[in-house]
């Protein structure tokens, strides 16, 4: 069976959200890898979230916000791309690559650019393959 | 009342978890007086054999400090762990992994390449590693495996009270000493600290978090009286739990995590992360570059102390 990725997204309420509804309710055709969770804005996602959904097996996480400028909350989304940034460099040190997270501005008339954001990420991540899940509690240690 | 049994142990730690059990001072004459001790490898000559042949439960108390990084560690946290009534995870390794436990950003390999190899005072050109066993002529020789992974000690064993700090301060100690004196102990699972996050009980003035550049300790001297934060230092008082005393504090150098995370909050790293990021107060996309240059090792100054207990535990490969 070929490797079907399972990505988290993380959508704000007042324009991604909108957005993926709206690339629903054309009927647009998009990979049906994303888990969506809405979230009220962007910025409340904490990075715990994104750390969380690796943890329990997430190949993928994206996260959409409303572009710059048109937050409803005037700058949640400006604070996670802070954040987003921030934690890439930090995933990189703990060797995780760079595709698995991504933080894309879907505003709500823009369902067709969320179709595209799903495919693509959808495609790297199958590139990728599946997000090593390490069991690292139970006393396993390599050889050298 | 018969005396109590103590025993204390050091796993993966630098030593200094057990100075600061004899920095309790005269206090130690109260321990004496208190308990027997049945095993404390850097002050006592007591062997493991000594212990084994001990019954189940029968040691009432084990401070353990020191993260679990070998198999002779684990197998003496196991040993100690059938042997005691109460497990303390004594300092920050014992809880969280600790320094060891940036190692998790590295491999096996990597360190033993590290420090056989590279380490610029090596001379092994015939890359001599540590066996775990080698022939002599006089037979055998063993040594303990060493592993992937830096564990906490309640990734090995069950625990019952987790004494946090790097090392833990006095007055915690001797609140734990007190406890056991009093037999009035904590609920299981409880952390000897405060149930607060650091800045909720740091003094100095606070004011609006609002920062546009990221300053390392070395750079500037701090203003003592003002949040390190709002100064542009790495302070990790939001994302820490309180009850240290503020020993950084107060000696002008911004809090590093020792006390691991707050109550409710599981990755200590990216909740400090978070705080970061969000006081950071730029949104164009250069800003948000020089941000991320600024903070030169996000993993290792955010988890300096928790590593083994986040959510990744370690560096994937």
């Amino acid at each position: 069976m070929s490797f079907e990725p399972k990505i988290v997204g993380f959508l704000c309420n007042w324009c991604s959200y909108a957005g993926a509804d709206l690339a629903g309710t054309s009927r647009m055709k998009y990979a049906p890898n994303v888990r969506v969770v809405r979230v009220m804005c962007s910025g409340r996602m904490d990075p715990t979230f994104v750390l969380k959904a690796f943890q329990r097996g997430a190949d993928g996480v994206l996260v959409c916000g409303c572009h710059p400028g048109d937050c409803h909350y005037m700058e949640g989304n400006y604070k996670t791309a802070r954040r987003i940034s921030l934690l890439k460099r930090m995933l990189a040190q703990l060797g995780i690559e760079d595709e698995r997270l991504r933080l894309e501005w879907v505003s709500a008339s823009e369902g067709e650019r969320f179709a595209r954001i799903v495919d693509d990420m959808t495609k790297r991540i199958k590139e990728l393959g599946p997000f090593a899940k390490q069991k690292v509690s139970g006393g396993q240690h390599a050889k050298a | 009342m018969p005396k109590l049994k103590l025993a204390l142990y050091w796993a993966a730690s630098c030593g200094g978890c057990d100075v600061a059990v004899l920095d309790i001072n005269e206090k130690i004459l109260d321990v004496a007086a208190l308990a027997d001790i049945v095993l404390w490898p850097i002050a006592m000559d007591f062997k493991y054999h000594h212990v084994e042949a001990m019954d189940d439960k029968s040691i009432d108390v084990c401070l353990f400090n020191g993260a679990v990084r070998n198999s002779e560690q684990e197998e003496i946290a196991k040993l100690l762990r059938a042997k005691s009534k109460i497990m303390v995870a004594f300092g920050a390794c014992a809880c969280f992994g600790g320094i060891p436990a940036l190692a998790n950003l590295k491999d096996r390999a990597d360190i033993l390449e590290r420090a056989y190899i590279e380490a610029p005072t090596n001379d092994n050109p015939e890359r001599t590693f540590p066996q775990t066993q080698t022939r002599v002529k006089e037979g055998e020789l063993e040594l303990p495996e060493f592993f992937d992974t830096v564990r906490a000690l309640n990734q090995v064993v069950g625990v019952e009270y987790y004494l946090p700090g790097c090392p833990p301060p006095v007055e915690l100690i001797l609140k734990v000493v007190d406890a056991l004196a009093t037999g009035q102990l904590p609920p299981v699972g409880s952390v000897i600290a405060s149930d607060k996050a650091l800045c909720d009980e740091c003094l100095r003035t606070k004011e609006e978090k609002r920062i546009t550049k990221i300053y390392r300790p070395h750079q500037i001297i701090p203003d003592p009286q003002r949040c390190f934060l709002e100064q542009g230092l790495i302070c990790l008082g939001p994302a820490t739990r309180g009850g240290c005393g503020q020993r950084c504090i107060k000696a002008n150098m911004p809090c590093r995590g020792c006390f691991g995370p707050p109550p409710g909050v599981v990755d200590q790293g990216a909740k400090m992360l978070s705080a970061v990021a969000s006081i950071y107060d730029v949104s164009d996309e250069e800003g948000i570059v020089r941000m991320v240059e600024e903070i030169v090792d996000p993993a290792g100054t955010f988890y300096r102390f928790a590593m083994s207990t986040s959510l990744l535990e370690r560096k994937r490969t």
